[in-house]
């Protein structure tokens, strides 16, 4: 179960940069999630690693192996596709037995490992159908098979969730987390999708423009984005995020809204030492706003209610806040007592606000 | 009681509904245009079936009713005597065994042309549409303009090649000569065939497996079903049917059964065999004939299967 590291890769389509000069590193056993929106370079990355593409500049190291010139095939991986890709001529255990077709393995070892594979993955009924008489969750866990029995190190998937519908979707991303504990191999599986990464990674890198903006556990990138980006992108509904002043008085330091509301930040961690008067961003989570001022509190917004909408278990109320909307989470009970127009106080929760730097877009 | 009633009501709604106001549809008029179409369609097939009407009465017909010269009637007495003597004994120049000569030469042409030609043709396609070849671009541009190149053009150069070969005036020579001539129409067709296989499946086969031959055997092959039968029609009538490749190439020892059919009815000397030559006619049309009426329903299938993806 080796670690896998990215070392100055760059990428090139003629005059075009995808990738330049990037560096990434995951240990042994991790769950790599690159998450980003479409065309930040993730598949390309990914695509890198499996050797269908040829890197420009730099190298890729699985172990103590140097793989960036290597043949897919010998690189020690296996991987899962967004359209499954199935052979359609095959059968099911056709399939799995042509993943192992250029591991020379006596015949007794192939059928050893595809009676284990279908078994974990409880395909075995569907063994002798074709790919075209399954279903999308079945056809995705042959896919899983398939790759599940070359019994390599490092597991590849490019979103291989993203077709099936939402029930089906939180199941399998069940069982590929449960797959990953058990086998404790390293995965590297690139989405869109960010409840998908924050559910299944241990490390996420998110991406944006063919730069890794943040490389942390799900935890850190969601609790302590680093720059604006990736408060914008992990969350939703999304972090809202409002230009303020920085007023630093003995004792005390707010950020100050254009409309005069004060947010009291005086115990956040400031990399640097705060400067009067600094321009910067406010990053306030949605879930961290009460309607009920209990416990300590940063800032109370007088604002009038826009709409509430019920997404289930939960439900969100916008608020008109200098010209914009501020979106919150509330209580569904709470959210049906709402009346549009009607203003109100909402309070937001000492301690848990973000700040970034107006200038530069970094966290402060 | 309430039975009675049930079926009351439902008798009672049967008639709401036939009472309900429908619109029956106008049975359209023959309209000019339609007359003129059809008769149009009926000249067409008239213009095809009284030649093939003549030429299947003639070939069952004795001479003696052929020179009374009504040439609608039917045979007076139906005979195989001229299909006999065209298969068995007519003369070709100076040979007279008739024209299973040829139709033995056009079955030993026909089968080293289409394993060559097809074969060199598919893994061409599959290359240049599922590898990363160098130059594929130019070189398929190079093929399509090889495409239209006239055979008539390259004739001579092929002659001197076949000869220098050693296979010119055999049948190894027109065998050659139709696969090389196919190259690029097949080519193009496999190679766009398998532009349509979804680029994961194929990455997945490079990771699995690498091998170029494993992966075309057992992955792209099996795929390749439709397109194989659109290819194989296609150049077993233009093989069977081709003159030009045959008279040049075949020698005398090598003609194809085309060749042979026009040395047949090409006769200088006694009375013309109006029999014979139709009963030779169409023996030699009979094989894609019958290639047609078997797989033609699959052919169909192929042309259109690149069409929509399923």
């Amino acid at each position: 179960m080796p670690r896998v590291s990215f070392e100055h890769i760059t990428k090139t389509y003629g005059t075009l940069t995808v990738l330049d000069d990037l560096n990434l590193a995951i240990d042994d056993g991790d769950f790599l999630v690159l998450l980003g929106p479409s065309g930040c370079g993730k598949t390309t990355l990914l695509n890198l690693l499996a050797g269908l593409l040829d890197v420009t500049d730099g190298r890729i190291m699985i172990g103590d192996r140097d793989v960036t010139d290597l043949d897919p095939k010998d690189r020690g991986l296996a991987m899962v596709f967004q359209s499954y890709a199935l052979y359609p001529t095959k059968t099911v255990h056709g399939n799995l037995k042509f993943g192992l077709s250029a591991s020379k393995l006596p015949r007794e070892e192939i059928e050893k490992r595809i009676a284990w594979a279908a078994k974990l993955l409880q395909i075995e009924p569907l063994l002798n159908r074709k790919p075209g008489q399954l279903s999308g969750g079945q056809r995705q866990r042959v896919a899983i098979g398939r790759a599940l029995v070359k019994n390599v190190g490092v597991f590849l998937f490019d979103e291989p969730l993203s077709n099936l519908d939402a029930k089906l979707r939180t199941e399998m991303r069940l069982e590929i987390k449960k797959l990953h504990d058990q086998l404790k191999s390293t995965v590297v599986y690139v989405t869109h999708d960010q409840i998908e990464a924050m559910t299944m990674a241990t490390k996420i890198a998110v991406m944006n423009g063919g730069v890794i903006q943040q490389f942390g556990t799900p935890d850190e990138i969601y609790e302590r984005p680093s720059n604006l980006f990736v408060a914008g992108f992990i969350g939703s509904p999304a972090m809202n995020l409002r230009k303020a002043k920085l007023s630093v008085a003995a004792g005390k330091i707010e950020a100050v809204f254009t409309s005069g509301v004060r947010l009291d930040v005086s115990d956040y961690p400031f990399a640097h030492p705060p400067l009067d008067g600094a321009e910067v961003i406010a990053g306030l989570r949605p879930e961290h706003f009460t309607l009920a001022a209990t416990g300590p509190v940063a800032a109370t917004f007088d604002v009038p209610v826009q709409y509430a909408e019920r997404t289930g278990p939960d439900a969100s109320a916008y608020f008109r806040f200098e010209d914009d909307l501020l979106a919150l989470r509330v209580e569904p009970d709470a959210a049906a007592r709402l009346n549009p127009g009607q203003s109100m106080a909402v309070s937001y929760i000492k301690g848990k606000a973000n700040l970034f730097d107006a200038r530069t877009g970094q966290r402060m | 009681m309430t039975h009675l009633s049930i079926a009351q009501k439902a008798l009672g709604a049967e008639v709401a509904v036939r009472s309900a106001p429908y619109f029956p549809r106008k049975k359209k008029a023959i309209t000019g245009r339609s007359i003129a179409v059809i008769v149009f369609l009926s000249i067409c097939a008239l213009f095809f079936c009284v030649p093939l009407y003549v030429v299947i009465t003639t070939s069952f017909k004795t001479m003696e009713q052929i020179r009374e010269g009504a040439m609608f009637a039917l045979p007076n007495v139906w005979t195989l005597e001229a299909w006999d003597h065209a298969w068995n004994s007519a003369c070709s120049g100076t040979r007279c065994e008739g024209l299973k000569v040829g139709f033995w030469n056009s079955v030993y042409i026909l089968i080293p042309s289409l394993i060559l030609s097809i074969g060199l043709s598919i893994i061409t396609g599959y290359a240049l549409a599922l590898w990363n070849v160098k130059w594929a671009g130019p070189f398929l541009f190079v093929l399509f303009i090889c495409a239209f190149v006239p055979f008539q053009i390259i004739m001579f150069p092929l002659i001197s090649m076949t000869a220098a070969m050693k296979v010119y005036g055999s049948i190894w020579g027109v065998a050659i000569i139709h696969a090389i001539l196919a190259m690029p129409v097949l080519t193009l067709i496999f190679r766009n065939y398998y532009k349509d296989i979804p680029q994961e499946i194929m990455s997945a086969a490079v990771m699995d497996s690498g091998s170029f031959w494993k992966i075309f055997f057992e992955i792209i092959l099996p795929m390749s079903g439709n397109i194989l039968i659109v290819v194989l029609i296609l150049q077993i009538t233009s093989i069977w049917n081709d003159y030009l490749i045959g008279v040049t190439f075949g020698g005398l020892g090598g003609q194809p059964m085309t060749v042979n059919l026009a040395n047949l009815i090409t006769i200088s000397t006694g009375t013309v065999r109006y029999n014979d030559n139709m009963a030779a006619a169409l023996l030699t049309a009979i094989p894609p004939l019958v290639i047609y009426f078997f797989v033609g329903k699959l052919f169909v299938q192929g042309i259109t299967a690149g069409a929509i993806k399923g």
